[in-house]
């Protein structure tokens, strides 16, 4: 039987991750874009795109595709240490 | 028994891959049997009514054969469809025709600064993830205003989540209607309102019968049709002009190119650069400079309303209910985001190649050396040259000789290009067959109508289910209330249609209010709801009332009231984000006699100009919702803590583990 203190604890590291992706997010969603002028002079090899550019169009979708996926696979493994994950 | 049903949804989940993979294969298999039929002489209408019949037909069989006669099955698909496709039904209901069509000629015409919406319309899937979708799902609702009145004192918290709900939804889904119409229209040549009923038609067949189930199963297939069609022509453009079928990677030698070819045409005399000093209409805006077209605080702004508001969206959340499991809830959203992504980080490759494409091939060319596919767009309005729609050669070519001092070449301010054409001229453009032009069609019909679909669903059954079954005749036998839903859907499904029949340019330009208005009034209560077990009712509802209201307000009141505006409330001019001068001067529009007046139509100098903190409209969710938290904080901790009872439900919906908190009787 899950006791108060195991709620508790769950939900603190819930709270824990969230916060954690909360701020990756926004560096990636807001942090990084305002450093894009200084970021354009940097060009990807071979490619060709002035870096802030690329970050804005690309870059940062892609962090936050990985990012959503690792996100359910850690609040998964928090939810299985607690005993409060549902049956697979 | 138990059993019996395990191994029957197996059967199941093994059945849909390959459904939709068969599904999958049909569809090529028929756009390559079109590409034959146009070998043959077959001429272009008919391959574009055979595209898109065809693929209504398939929507409109998934619709009939998935119909339902349950409640849970017609509300939220019967809690079994899989992440995977749930992803791509969110996916489908998320990107709407202005994703598909508008998109890539936003970013076309604004350069970086339109990035703003890429990022927005994509990052706001993060917060559905880790703040709300999940715990909306262990807590069991059918729709958003459940969860508002069960956490927060019944109904008179559930009638202003309706509320807030047909706010954002109702222009929404008006707009996908037209946007059908459109397409429907554009491809077909049918009258425009007759293709907005034809559009309606197509609607109803897939969410009358079958409600959730029903609008899953189709947008799933909807999904297929509109990436196929959005990735092909783009991918063959790729291939042609470097080489790799990766354009995502390629345009970043377009990118290159356009910088170099801006460069030469201002030395060549053919634009003027927008610079501190002056910036008129037409003048360069380099495309890779930022906060040249919105301000820095306007383009955060941007991205911040668009992600909130994303979290916020009724249509979108419920799509998580249908989902097995907590856990597959947010493996869901991360499948949606990964199908959004695909479209979205493609878009900027549509408008660079297109750009360079204007840059060399129409800019600085002869008038009368215009290429043919200008013209077809040009009849219906939507490319100008020299000021005059451009419908052909010798129209172009009077239309600048009109121009005194016209060197008879094409300038950069002599063209004017509807954002919509960039996408679907893109095929004519890379001289592809017309069978592409036709598949983009498709797509873009798809997009429109999946949308319109999830958007319909979520307005008729906040209707049907928390305003008739919970509110009116909660004793209400479920025949009934199936039926009451159905009814219900097919009025809003009318109404919507007929207004986008009379072509409201005004609510076009509402869409993008949706976002700002459902951040304003849902997000904070349903953050606080589920992270703060302090938040209380009287708490919620001041604050969904104070933030929609203050976010409602600064919309009408910039775009309606400007006037009442600028002498009661202080707002001031927006300032252009290059030169920093008001865009509209003030004191004469305030001098005007008419100044105070409503103004129904755009003629008002004033109206979408004016604000507080030189801060768009679009974004007045900025302002709403820190509002909202802080009213939900106060007056939360001024009354007395929720009751134990309340608090323990809180604990229960935080645990994946466990029976939904709200079960429903079937």
């Amino acid at each position: 039987m899950a006791s108060q203190s195991n709620t508790d604890a769950h939900w603190k590291k819930t709270t824990n991750l969230m916060f954690i992706h909360l701020g990756v997010w926004f560096f990636f969603g807001y942090v990084i874009h305002m450093f894009v002028i200084p970021l354009n002079t940097i060009i990807i090899p071979v490619l060709g795109f002035p870096l802030g550019f690329y970050m804005a169009a690309q870059g940062s979708l892609i962090v936050f595709v990985v990012m959503l996926f690792m996100f359910a696979k850690q609040q998964d493994k928090i939810d299985r240490e607690f005993g409060m994950a549902e049956d697979d | 028994m138990a059993t019996q049903t395990t191994t029957s949804a197996d059967a199941f989940y093994k059945q849909l891959g390959r459904m939709y993979g068969t599904y999958t294969g049909g569809f090529i298999a028929f756009i390559i049997l079109l590409a034959i039929l146009e070998q043959f002489g077959v001429p272009n209408k008919v391959l574009g009514y055979l595209f898109v019949g065809f693929t209504i037909v398939v929507y409109a069989v998934i619709g009939v054969m998935t119909r339902t006669a349950q409640v849970s099955e017609y509300y939220v698909a019967g809690r079994r469809v899989p992440a995977f496709y749930n992803g791509m039904a969110t996916g489908a209901d998320w990107m709407s025709a202005a994703s598909f069509v508008g998109m890539a000629g936003t970013l076309f015409l604004l350069g970086y600064d339109g990035i703003a919406w890429v990022l927005g319309w994509t990052g706001g899937f993060v917060l559905v993830s880790i703040l709300i979708g999940p715990y909306l799902r262990k807590f069991g609702a059918y729709t958003v205003p459940d969860f508002l009145a069960f956490r927060f004192g019944g109904n008179f918290a559930r009638i202003l989540g309706v509320l807030v709900l047909v706010c954002c939804s109702f222009t929404y889904v008006t707009a996908q209607v037209y946007g059908t119409g459109l397409i429907a229209s554009r491809f077909l040549g049918m009258p425009f309102e007759l293709a907005v009923f034809a559009g309606l038609a197509g609607i109803l067949l897939c969410s009358m019968l079958g409600g959730m189930r029903a609008v899953t199963w189709t947008q799933i297939a909807q999904y297929i049709v509109l990436i196929i069609a959005y990735l092909t022509p783009i991918v063959i453009l790729s291939t042609n002009k470097f080489g790799i079928p990766i354009p995502e990677l390629t345009y970043g030698q377009a990118i290159v190119e356009i910088t170099a070819r801006e460069g030469q045409m201002l030395k060549d005399g053919l634009a003027t650069l927008c610079t501190a000093a002056s910036c008129p209409a037409g003048s360069l805006k380099a495309h890779i400079t930022p906060f040249i077209n919105y301000s820095p605080l306007n383009f955060f702004g941007i991205i911040f309303c668009m992600m909130v508001g994303t979290a916020s969206l009724p249509h979108i959340l419920m799509r998580y209910f249908t989902t097995p499991s907590v856990r597959e809830a947010r493996q869901s959203v991360s499948w949606s985001l990964l199908f959004i992504f695909l479209l979205y980080f493609s878009a900027p490759a549509y408008a660079a190649f297109s750009k360079l494409e204007v840059y060399t091939n129409i800019i600085g060319r002869d008038v009368a050396s215009l290429r043919p596919w200008l013209f077809t767009w040009g009849e219906l309005g939507l490319i100008q040259i020299c000021g005059k729609n451009a419908v052909n050669l010798d129209a172009a070519i009077a239309a600048c000789k009109a121009i005194a001092g016209h060197p008879g070449v094409v300038r950069l301010q002599d063209f004017v290009i509807n954002t919509d054409v960039i996408v679907l001229s893109t095929p004519e453009i890379a001289g592809l067959p017309y069978v592409i032009s036709g598949l983009v069609a498709a797509g873009g019909l798809a997009a429109a109508l999946s949308t319109a679909d999830g958007l319909l669903l979520a307005i008729a059954n906040a209707l049907s289910h928390d305003v008739y079954y919970k509110m009116l005749d909660p004793n209400a036998p479920t025949v009934r209330r199936l039926t009451v839903a159905r009814v219900l859907l097919f009025i809003v499904a009318v109404i919507s249609a007929y207004l986008a029949s009379t072509k409201p340019g005004d609510i076009l330009a509402m869409v993008g209010w949706a976002f700002s208005l459902a951040m304003a009034g849902n997000f904070p209560a349903l953050v606080m709801g589920i992270w703060w077990k302090r938040a209380t009712a009287t708490g919620a509802i001041c604050g969904i009332i104070a933030g929609f209201g203050l976010c409602l307000f600064y919309l009408v009141c910039t775009r309606y009231f400007p006037g009442v505006g600028v002498k009661y409330f202080g707002m001031t001019s927006l300032l252009n984000p290059v030169t920093g001068a008001p865009v509209v001067d003030i004191v004469r529009a305030m001098a005007l006699p008419n100044a105070m007046e409503s103004w129904p139509t755009l003629a008002h100098p004033m109206a979408n100009k004016v604000g507080w903190f030189n801060l768009n409209n679009i974004n007045c969710g900025l302002l709403g919702m820190p509002l909202g938290f802080l009213v939900i904080y106060v007056v939360s901790l001024m009354g007395k803590e929720p009751s134990k009872e309340m608090q323990a439900f809180i604990d229960e919906i935080r645990k994946p583990r466990g029976r939904t908190v709200l079960e429903e009787k079937v």
